[in-house]
């Protein structure tokens, strides 16, 4: 039985607790607000991007002189998972449902004799797949210092996975990351960017391209690239926002409910403190 | 009033206009364009340089670093990789465009297209600023 002193501390330090979580539920709130505002504004240009890019790939892709972005080397040997996480943990099971299924991937591949490397964004996939696949870790992207993603981030990281497929180091691209659905849904999703895949385009006005459709699209997919990049980044914020603010409310919920309990228990032991109390006395005055 | 056709411009960041336009300067790669109602379909590519719209509203002109445009017989949309309306263009932002682009310069491993924004960016500049 605890003593009411301790009773007491444990109450107060569990009012401390709800204070915290509940300051960064209101915090992720507010960031899940801009972070939606920017994913909202990011999706006309991608959507357009898929569009242009779709009419296009369905005229060049069958020809053999294809941009290898488009239709691959030719090889699946070597696969590149790029695997986006939070810097932060504190958001429920938002980092391990992305990591878990980059690690299912992997293990598939690896089970058909294929090569994975893995370009780790974010601090919490890192570490926690440092264990088990760190032998494939091939880089790291360190997102800790940015206070608002920007296009410029996902660019740089495209480039860098543009590099390593230009130079043979691998044949196809994958992203995984969360894609947003609401405050209390996340999907982890693997997304294959290169080569690219899109949905097949309807029939489409007939256009002219300036200068050639090859040249066009040549240039288009690396930006598609850093388009697809730069939406999973954005999907993957605003789904780490929605996850901390459900995981801040459970827990703001649950110390809530463990200081009633606390508090029932702290006055149901004072109480029976005082009776014991009052017994010892009138029995004592009985015996005189 | 004269036919209008509708003009979007969007970056990957946010969506800087659409509106109703009578006319779309467009510095395409090939050369520059002005798009009007029932042009041909067209795809071009885009060079650093300033694109103009013509509108009720007045003229906008924005600055774009790359990125394409789509021309339809209706409309105009333009997907700029970076665009700034020419008025909030500053010389310290077109430095850093620049900056920028000659880290892009660095990689890219077709040297002369990146080479060729380059001196486009670099002319730009001297005409934004003098």
């Amino acid at each position: 039985m605890p003593s009411l002193k301790d009773l007491k501390n444990k109450i107060a330090s569990v009012k401390n607790t709800r204070k915290i979580t509940k300051a960064m539920q209101m915090v992720s709130a507010a960031k899940l607000r801009r972070a939606q505002d920017a994913a909202e504004a990011a999706r006309p240009y991608a959507e357009r991007m898929a569009a242009v890019m779709g009419s296009l790939a369905s005229g060049v892709g069958q020809s053999a002189s294809a941009p290898k972005l488009l239709v691959g080397n030719g090889k699946d040997q070597v696969h590149l998972l790029v695997v986006m996480t939070a810097e932060r943990g504190l958001c429920g099971g938002f980092n391990s449902t992305i990591v878990r299924l980059a690690r299912a991937k992997a293990s598939e591949l690896m089970a058909a004799g294929k090569t994975v490397k893995i370009l780790t964004v974010g601090k919490k996939g890192r570490e926690q797949l440092r264990r088990d696949l760190g032998a494939h870790f091939v880089g790291h992207v360190d997102l800790s210092e940015v206070k608002r993603i920007g296009y410029g981030n996902a660019q740089s990281i495209a480039r860098d996975i543009l590099a390593r497929f230009e130079a043979g180091e691998c044949d196809v691209v994958t992203l995984f990351f969360n894609r947003f659905q609401s405050v209390i849904s996340q999907i982890p999703t693997a997304q294959q960017v290169i080569p690219a895949v899109f949905e097949e385009a309807g029939a489409s006005a007939q256009y002219d391209y300036e200068p050639s459709e090859e040249a066009i699209l040549a240039d288009l997919l690396p930006r598609g690239v850093a388009t697809q990049v730069f939406t999973a980044l954005l999907e993957n914020g605003a789904s780490e926002q929605g996850a901390r603010m459900s995981a801040m409310d459970n827990a703001t919920r649950n110390a809530g409910e463990m200081i009633t309990k606390y508090t029932t228990i702290y006055n149901r032991s004072r109480q029976a403190a005082i009776t014991k109390e009052l017994i010892e006395i009138i029995s004592g005055a009985e015996a005189l | 009033m004269a036919a209008t056709l509708q003009f979007d411009l969007v970056s990957p960041e946010r969506k800087l206009a659409s509106v109703q336009a009578t006319e779309v300067q467009i510095p395409g790669a090939d050369g520059d364009m002005t798009a009007m109602e029932g042009h041909a379909p067209t795809i071009t590519t885009l060079r650093p340089g300033i694109l103009k719209s013509v509108s009720a509203e007045g003229t906008r002109s924005y600055v774009v670093t790359g990125g394409f445009a789509e021309i339809s017989a209706t409309g105009v949309s333009v997907l700029a990789e970076r665009a700034v309306p020419l008025d909030e263009m500053t010389p310290a932002l077109m430095d850093q465009l620049i900056a920028d682009a000659s880290e892009a310069t660095a990689v890219a491993s077709d040297k002369d297209a990146a080479d060729k924004a380059m001196a486009d960016l670099v002319a730009l500049r001297a005409a934004v600023h003098g």
